[in-house]
């Protein structure tokens, strides 16, 4: 990270990863905040229902009855001209589906955090990123941070994003459950005077508002050929496009404010010179570099290809850093039934024959998953493709023995 | 605005507050029921409607037949959407009203949740639910605002629950508005819509919207029906204004038992009633009689 910019401007805090996003929520001076508890999401609107409390920020709250209402909530918010806010993990998010699915395809500005969690049976409040990964045909740009720091830039810049005209489309900021959501570290923070200067209210008129009184705008009615359906996701599809471009932007301004520089769909580690890749998503890539860093010590070529954002899909930063591999090795912590890592499957299509590929589904449910057992599944996998030529495991269920 | 007179309906008369060339079946009660919310509030507010009836009715994107505003969303969210964006509109300095117009599928059944936290957070919406007791969108399913008994193609020989009362369910929420509306009293729903809108915070009306081919019936019976439900007593039209419930002046003289008309005149002309027994109809004016009994004692209780 440079530093550039005065850290003076900024101010040094110890939060854990909810009280980071509902920082960063209070410096983007968000209108309406939805509310409804789940673990380990819950943190994020306790901590914002204090700053309402104690006016560090005006905005309505609302205590809404379920999952699927504050998602609908927010939606109507956006739609009446409002920067909004919700928080959702898990079940909570799987009781939003319908909602998220509208909320993209009517193009209004939006910011989720989805603190990740497993999905029971059975009751399971630990992470795993099955649930945020269900997100992903919806339309929602899709983004998972490593530590609270990017968490709460993460949660900061997603409003920039979402409501710049190119893009329109609702951010989800992922936060690994308990993990980062429940664990404090350092982190650096700006001041309201920067925050506004770089980010504005929001233009209520941008894309539209429905508001009485107004222009008799209708979102949302029957289309009177199909061909318009088709048309609108084409033109999502463009925007997703566009965000890529706009991501870079805003980080690139971001920095300019902060002094932290991300890369931007992705970031890769010690890959210039690697011959194998590890690729990973969230909080356990601090953990896989720790193992990558000490294979190196040992004379393994291998880098860390960290996901930051999984929609819009990095297919040209992926596709860019696996050309010239001799194997590709992907982390899931998470399972999509029938298939098996959701990374390793969107991913292996950019994988060529000739590379060796393997998918490793580890830490379902939550269970740890140390930087010496990332180390040895790693280093088992380039000692074998060394050792055999092309290795090709579609999935390997890496389950730790424990006492029945 | 005041009460609604006959020459003020008249002048709205040649309002095109929907336009021509909509999607609606002859003799839509929605048509009426959304024209008389319009007249109402004088075309100036914006609309919620969750999927059903009136999501089609507008006609096909890009064009609407609708004048306001409007937003159509999911089956089950309008309570909560419409809490968001009033919430957002008021935050912005804009008073005017959002409504809520649901059929009693959305209302009743799916959004029910939503329904509940909306109206319990006293969110400062009007909520219509057009009710025409049943799922007419897709094809006449029986809801829970189906009559007991009535032919649905999910209850093919009669449903067998008795109607939700959506109305007094929402009066227990303690809001500080809860109404029935009928679409043959446009003078009483439009004084109602008006009244409700003087007040801050959550107002509910029920509009009882006869259709024709969910219950059977010829298209031009739709007024006829709406009305006989009032003069048999079938539809009792109440007020429930902070603190007071009232008998709505067209239901006044159906207080007294025998100045209804007989229930029968009412069930014959439905088809989705037609295999109803004598000894059913009996069964069905006993409820009737013990729904009297119990607006009544409120009436008496909210005086």
């Amino acid at each position: 990270m440079s530093s550039q910019v005065p850290l003076a401007k900024q101010a040094r805090k110890v939060l854990v990863g909810d009280h980071a996003v509902a920082e960063a929520v209070k410096l983007a001076k968000v209108n309406i905040v939805s509310a409804y508890p789940i673990t380990p999401q819950t943190l994020i609107v306790e901590r914002i229902s204090e700053m309402i409390e104690k006016g560090e920020l005006r905005a309505d709250y609302v205590r809404v009855e379920s999952e699927f209402a504050a998602l609908a909530t927010v939606y109507g918010a956006a739609a009446g001209g409002a920067r909004a806010f919700t928080a959702t993990s898990s079940h909570g998010l799987f009781y939003m589906y319908e909602m998220l699915w509208w909320a993209a395809a009517s193009r209004v500005p939006l910011v989720m955090a989805v603190v990740t969690r497993a999905l029971g049976p059975p009751w399971n409040i630990h992470d795993e990123h099955t649930d945020i990964l269900a997100m992903r045909d919806s339309g929602w740009i899709i983004g998972m941070a490593q530590n609270v720091q990017e968490a709460f830039d993460m949660t900061l810049t997603a409003f920039k994003i979402s409501e710049n005209e190119k893009v329109l489309l609702p951010v989800a900021v992922g936060l690994d459950g308990f993990i980062l959501s429940h664990t404090a570290e350092p982190l650096d923070v700006p001041s309201q005077e920067d925050v506004d200067t770089w980010l504005p209210p929001r233009n209520p008129r941008i894309p539209y508002v429905i508001e009485p009184g107004g222009e008799a705008i209708t979102m949302g009615n029957l289309p009177g050929n199909d061909v318009y359906h088709a048309i609108l996701k084409k033109y999502m599809d463009e925007s997703m496009e566009a965000a890529k471009k706009v991501i870079a932007e805003v980080y690139d301004e971001y920095s300019k404010l902060t002094g932290r520089n991300y890369g931007v769909l992705t970031e890769c580690y010690k890959c210039s010179d690697a011959k194998y890749l590890a690729v990973s998503m969230g909080a356990w890539s601090g953990d896989i570099l720790n193992a990558v860093e000490r294979l190196r010590n040992e004379g393994y070529p291998i880098g860390l290809l960290r996901i930051r954002y999984i929609r819009p899909f990095p297919e040209e930063d992926i596709g860019g850093w696996i050309n010239g591999m001799k194997g590709v090795i992907i982390f899931d912590r998470d399972y999509s039934a029938g298939m098996g890592g959701v990374l390793a499957s969107e991913i292996s299509g950019l994988v060529p024959s000739s590379i060796s590929f393997e998918g490793v589904l580890a830490g379902l449910g939550g269970f740890d998953v140390s930087a010496d057992e990332f180390k040895t599944i790693m280093r088992d996998f380039v000692d074998k493709t060394e050792r055999e030529g092309l290795v090709k495991i579609r999935k390997y269920w890496y389950i730790p023995k424990i006492e029945r | 605005m005041g009460m609604v007179t006959i020459t003020e309906l008249h002048r709205y008369g040649r309002t095109k507050f929907i336009m021509p060339g909509t999607a609606a079946c002859p003799g839509c009660p929605l048509q009426v029921g959304m024209r008389q919310l319009a007249m109402a509030l004088d075309g100036k507010f914006a609309m919620v409607i969750p999927a059903g009836c009136s999501s089609v009715i507008p006609g096909i994107a890009p064009y609407t037949a609708y004048t306001v505003p409007v937003l159509h969303v999911p089956f089950a969210s309008s309570p909560a959407v419409a809490s968001g964006l009033v919430r957002a509109v008021r935050q912005r300095g804009i008073n005017g009203p959002v409504v809520v117009w649901a059929g009693d599928g959305a209302t009743a059944d799916i959004g029910f949740a939503a329904l509940s936290g909306a109206a319990y957070r006293n969110e400062d919406v009007l909520y219509v639910m057009a009710d025409n007791e049943a799922y007419m969108n897709t094809g006449i399913q029986a809801s829970g605002t189906t009559s007991w008994m009535a032919w649905t193609t999910t209850s093919p020989r009669g449903k067998t629950e008795d109607k939700k009362d959506v109305a007094l369910i929402m009066l227990m929420h303690k809001v500080p508005y809860v109404a029935t509306a009928s679409i043959a009293y446009p003078m009483d729903f439009i004084d109602k819509v008006r009244r409700a809108m003087q007040i801050k915070g959550f107002k509910f009306i029920h509009l009882h919207a006869p259709c024709p081919p969910g219950w059977k019936m010829d298209d031009s019976y739709t007024v006829r029906a709406a009305r006989l439900a009032v003069e048999t007593g079938a539809w009792i039209l109440w007020e429930y204004n902070q603190g007071r419930l009232t008998i709505s002046p067209p239901s006044i003289p159906y207080k007294d038992k025998s100045r209804r008309r007989s229930l029968e005149e009412y069930i014959k002309i439905q088809g989705r009633f037609a295999h109803l027994k004598p000894e059913d109809i009996k069964l069905m004016e006993d409820k009737m009689d013990r729904q009297w009994d119990l607006i009544l004692k409120l009436a008496e209780i909210y005086k």
